[in-house]
């Protein structure tokens, strides 16, 4: 294990988890905000923190990914800041916000992603500050209908108990868990009766994170079903459930499917890369002589097949990536003619 | 689920020289669900002004695919049985570096699913012990999936052949193309490999 350990990956991995530790003692006023309740979460917090950290650390190292990182960055510090920064806008909006382009996969897909996406969001807002004792609520003094909310142990707020206000506060973790289960829901169906998913779905990529998170959700919502309608009978065994379900999906974030979730931003770097590129020369293919993409893609793309160890370098000069994908197949059909018509037979 | 029952005695053959454009495998591969009904494999005019030359061409499955090791985001996987998938939904950052780096010319980006698609050998059929659907339906035995014996009793003159030159880079492939018989490699643009 030690072996394989990629010590650079670790050590930014180490120096954010201690960051996060400093910030969760510091916003928590040394943990006099702290709740002792969700100490377990904090743990998975922590954890969960590291695995991330380490594998974006490893994931950045790759050469594909590291020029587009880097590139990416590049472009946004550039003079043209403000048109880089209007493009990142739009795609944040379309796409992570909108997820339109996973509407176009699929209407159902569409509609359980966004709900499952904006349920998991909004309890990550909630959540996250909650177990850090970064927010945190208190009885006004002087009075037992008004609750006071705490920032960092700075008083940001406060609204008056048994109204509308308090109810959507007190409930964002049930608004969250019916947002999810609604989505998976949609997603399960999906799975169940679309005959292209079920031919290449498997359990681990596909079934146990929709799983994951409708125990979740349904734990959650059973915490509040119980101290509501059951006097608090089952609250240790929701509690716990919950926990655990909880602790599950902090832990298997770095590794499983959940791991797009901090991958997919990396779209809106390809969103200002593609539009600089599109201002700049064109790589116009050989064959066809028409424009396929831009030149600084594919003098990138050149200069990382390199690093990668391939050499599409021709005997001129050129590389066999100055073809576009249809001057590709075009240049293979006609070697492939020439050796027959070489051997004296045009077929075999 | 995926219950693979695939048959490692069968592979794939393709003729591009026997390829008469009539687009039968571009159809069959749009029938299949998992591909959202688009096509993957491609079928070309080489070069429409000069002759009626067309061509079809599908995922190669190379044996170190460049197309996944440019990914930036890991989304493209070889499996155990050489197959190359097709990216994964969730990863896939829609960059084109695929697309551009294949040799062969293979990987379709789809603009507005912000997804790379490519051919996966009908990973549905082939891990289920069935043939590629566009093997199924070539009408002049350009694609054809089956055991090595099969192909060299029909093309006895041909050699199978999963070499391939692109400038100075070497690539080998799980699909094979016919090939003259006693050639081993298909120079497209480099030199030819000492003998």
């Amino acid at each position: 294990m030690i072996s394989t350990l990629n010590l650079r990956a670790a050590a930014v991995a180490a120096l954010a988890t201690f960051l996060l530790v400093a910030a969760i003692l510091l916003g928590s006023r040394n943990l006099a905000n702290f709740d002792p309740a969700l100490v377990a979460y904090l743990f998975g917090c922590i954890f969960a923190c590291f695995g991330v950290v380490y594998r974006y650390c490893v994931w950045l190292q790759r050469p594909p990914t590291w020029r587009y990182f880097a590139r990416g960055w590049q472009l946004f510090f550039s003079r043209r800041m403000v048109v880089y920064g209007w493009e990142l806008m739009k795609h944040f909006v379309g796409d992570l916000i909108g997820q339109q382009f996973i509407r176009n996969r699929g209407m159902t897909l569409g509609y359980g992603h966004r709900l499952m996406a904006s349920g998991c969001f909004l309890a990550f807002a909630v959540t996250f500050p909650l177990v850090f004792g970064w927010i945190h609520f208190g009885l006004k003094p002087g009075g037992i209908d008004t609750y006071e909310i705490y920032t960092f142990g700075f008083k940001t707020g406060e609204f008056p108990l048994h109204t509308w206000i308090a109810e959507v506060i007190f409930n964002a973790l049930n608004w969250s868990a019916m947002l999810v289960i609604a989505g998976v829901m949609l997603l399960m169906r999906r799975r169940l009766t679309h005959a292209g998913q079920i031919a290449i779905q498997t359990f681990e990529g596909d079934w146990l994170p929709l799983i994951v998170l409708l125990a979740i959700s349904v734990t959650g919502l059973g915490i509040t079903l119980d101290y509501k309608f059951m006097g608090g009978q089952a609250h240790q065994f929701m509690a716990i459930t919950h926990a655990i379900t909880v602790i599950l999906f902090l832990i298997w974030l770095p590794f499983g499917k959940f791991y797009h979730i901090i991958q997919r931003p990396a779209q809106l770097g390809v969103a200002i890369y593609r539009k600089a590129g599109t201002e700049g020369p064109p790589a116009i293919c050989p064959h066809t002589g028409e424009v396929f993409d831009f030149k600084m893609h594919i003098d990138d793309l050149k200069d990382v097949t390199a690093e990668l160890g391939f050499d599409y370098t021709r005997n001129d000069g050129t590389s066999h990536l100055d073809l576009s994908p249809r001057g590709k197949r075009a240049a293979l059909a006609t070697a492939h003619l020439k050796a027959r018509e070489q051997s004296g037979s045009f077929f075999g | 689920m995926i219950t693979t029952t695939f048959r490692t005695d069968q592979e794939f053959f393709l003729d591009p020289q026997r390829c008469i454009g009539c687009h039968a495998c571009e159809m069959a591969c749009a029938e299949c669900e998992t591909n959202g009904h688009e096509p993957m494999i491609q079928v070309d005019y080489v070069d429409r002004f000069l002759s009626p030359q067309t061509s079809v061409q599908l995922c190669m499955h190379c044996e170190d695919p460049v197309c996944a090791r440019v990914c930036p985001a890991d989304a493209i996987m070889k499996d155990e049985f050489g197959i190359v998938h097709s990216a994964n939904t969730a990863r896939c950052i829609a960059c084109s570096n695929c697309v551009q780096a294949c040799p062969f010319g293979v990987p379709k980006k789809i603009e507005p699913l912000q997804l790379m698609m490519k051919c996966n050998m009908c990973y549905d059929r082939t891990s289920a012990g069935k043939k590629p659907m566009c093997a199924t339906v070539c009408p002049s035995g350009a694609l054809f999936y089956g055991t090595r014996v099969e192909m060299t009793t029909r093309r006895p003159n041909s050699t199978p052949v999963n070499q391939f030159r692109f400038g100075r880079q070497l690539v080998r492939t799980k699909v094979n193309i016919m090939m003259p018989k006693g050639a081993t490699e298909l120079v497209v643009d480099g030199e030819e490999a000492s003998p």
